[in-house]
């Protein structure tokens, strides 16, 4: 049987199709690819797709999933709790709505969320 | 014996979020064995070409990264030596007893100025699977996976990496074998303690105590397109490669462990002697330096780290 087909839009950015199973990181890498995502003033943020580094932080604003471990450096229960994850670490069970967050480190230092293209 | 006092990287401890995954990427995918799990739930591997008793160690946290770097030292005595060279230049040393990993006599430990923990030891039992050595095949046991040889090195990212390199020159006899300058500082420096172009290295980092990867030797640039077709198959998460460092000269490739953190397998690599100078690079040919065929650095080299 086919996986189920989601669709996951980036707040400001355009719509990605999603599979089941699929992580939302890896569903956007493929949108950016396509050209879906429009108005990117830079690139996606995407680091080591497995939960440790934490540059692809996003919060979820709506729609169902499950996630993986993620590296508490992060993520902490509090943002785990209010929707904010790894886009790598979360597969779609709904549409998706997210929003990128800063990553954790970049927001220590002040400096902004996404490196230029 | 030319090569005394610090020898060679001996094992690592690694933070893994899920300890089953790791255990599964590093022996069925890098090519490792488990050697055994210990009580705490730490479990301890090593290539079937090592014959110390391991020289990975996987460790379950909520957060990926390092916990220490530890090397080998020729004699017993090399551990007094080095402890109170560290002391006397400033560095506070603990000790941990024999036996607190399986296999691994007592150690001195010490937190360097980028914020890693190093460890000194002396003594590793021997483990199976090792090789034979009356009579040896090129391997005993065939390899699987990767095929990787042995840990060879890690690049580890934190500040004050000017202090490392003074300290690892002057309390822990290393040398330097490369360097990156920019117009800012020194950028990034590739440590030997013996005839490998590098047995530590350090990048400059806001954070201090993070991982980069940690580096495994294979037999051949076949063996990185190898394991490039195994990090595909088993849909593991690539950053570069294969392609080849200008600096060190390695034929490499870069992935991620299912934590997250970054490992290398590499081959090649030029031989180093004491009496070599350093090689130095500048801004204008980083790129090159750091990614040989592609001359520019991908956004995740100085970003991406555990």
């Amino acid at each position: 049987m086919a996986p189920r087909r989601f669709q996951i839009t980036l707040q400001g950015h355009g719509a990605a199709s999603a599979y089941e199973g699929e992580r939302a990181l890896v569903a956007l890498e493929r949108a950016q690819g396509f050209g879906q995502l429009k108005n990117l003033p830079r690139r996606l943020p995407v680091g080591c797709r497995r939960g440790g580094c934490g540059v692809c932080r996003v919060r979820v604003l709506a729609g169902e999933y499950r996630s993986d471990l993620m590296s508490r450096s992060h993520v902490s229960a509090e943002d785990e709790e209010a929707g904010v994850v790894l886009a790598c670490c979360i597969y779609p069970r709904s549409d998706l709505s997210l929003r990128l967050e800063t990553p954790v480190a970049v927001k220590a230092r002040g400096e902004r969320a996404l490196q230029p293209v | 014996m030319a090569i005394t006092g610090i020898m060679r990287p001996g094992f690592i401890q690694i933070r893994v979020l899920d300890v089953p995954a790791a255990v599964e990427f590093y022996t069925k995918r890098i090519g490792l064995h488990q050697v055994t799990e210990g009580p705490d739930g730490r479990v301890y591997l090593k290539s079937a070409d090592e014959f110390d008793h391991h020289s990975i160690v996987l460790r379950r946290a909520d957060q990926a990264g390092v916990d220490a770097a530890a090397f080998k030292c020729r004699e017993d005595s090399d551990l007094d030596h080095y402890e109170k060279r560290v002391k006397d230049y400033g560095v506070a040393v603990d000790h941990v007893k024999a036996g607190e990993q399986p296999g691994i006599g007592r150690r001195i430990g010490f937190t360097i100025p980028s914020g890693h923990r190093i460890e000194l030891y002396a003594h590793a039992d021997q483990s199976d699977p090792k090789p034979r050595i009356h009579n040896p095949d090129v391997w005993e046991l065939e390899p699987h996976g990767m095929a990787a040889r042995r840990l060879d090195h890690s690049l580890l990212y934190g500040p004050d990496i000017e202090k490392n390199l003074d300290f690892f020159e002057k309390a822990l006899d290393f040398r330097c074998a490369e360097r990156v300058d920019m117009p800012d500082g020194l950028l990034a420096i590739w440590l030997t303690c013996g005839m490998k172009a590098h047995d530590i290295a350090f990048v400059k980092h806001a954070e201090p105590g993070k991982l980069h990867h940690v580096a495994f030797e294979l037999e051949n640039w076949n063996a990185v397109g190898h394991a490039a077709d195994i990090i595909t198959h088993y849909e593991i998460s690539v950053d570069i490669g294969p392609t080849r460092h200008g600096i060190t000269r390695g034929q490499t490739i870069y992935f991620f462990d299912p934590s997250g953190n970054r490992c290398e397998v590499f081959a090649g690599g030029y031989t180093y002697y004491p009496d070599l100078p350093t090689r130095t690079w500048d801004e204008t040919q980083i790129g090159k330096g750091i990614f040989y065929y592609e001359r520019q650095l991908n956004p995740a080299f100085l970003s991406v780290v555990s």
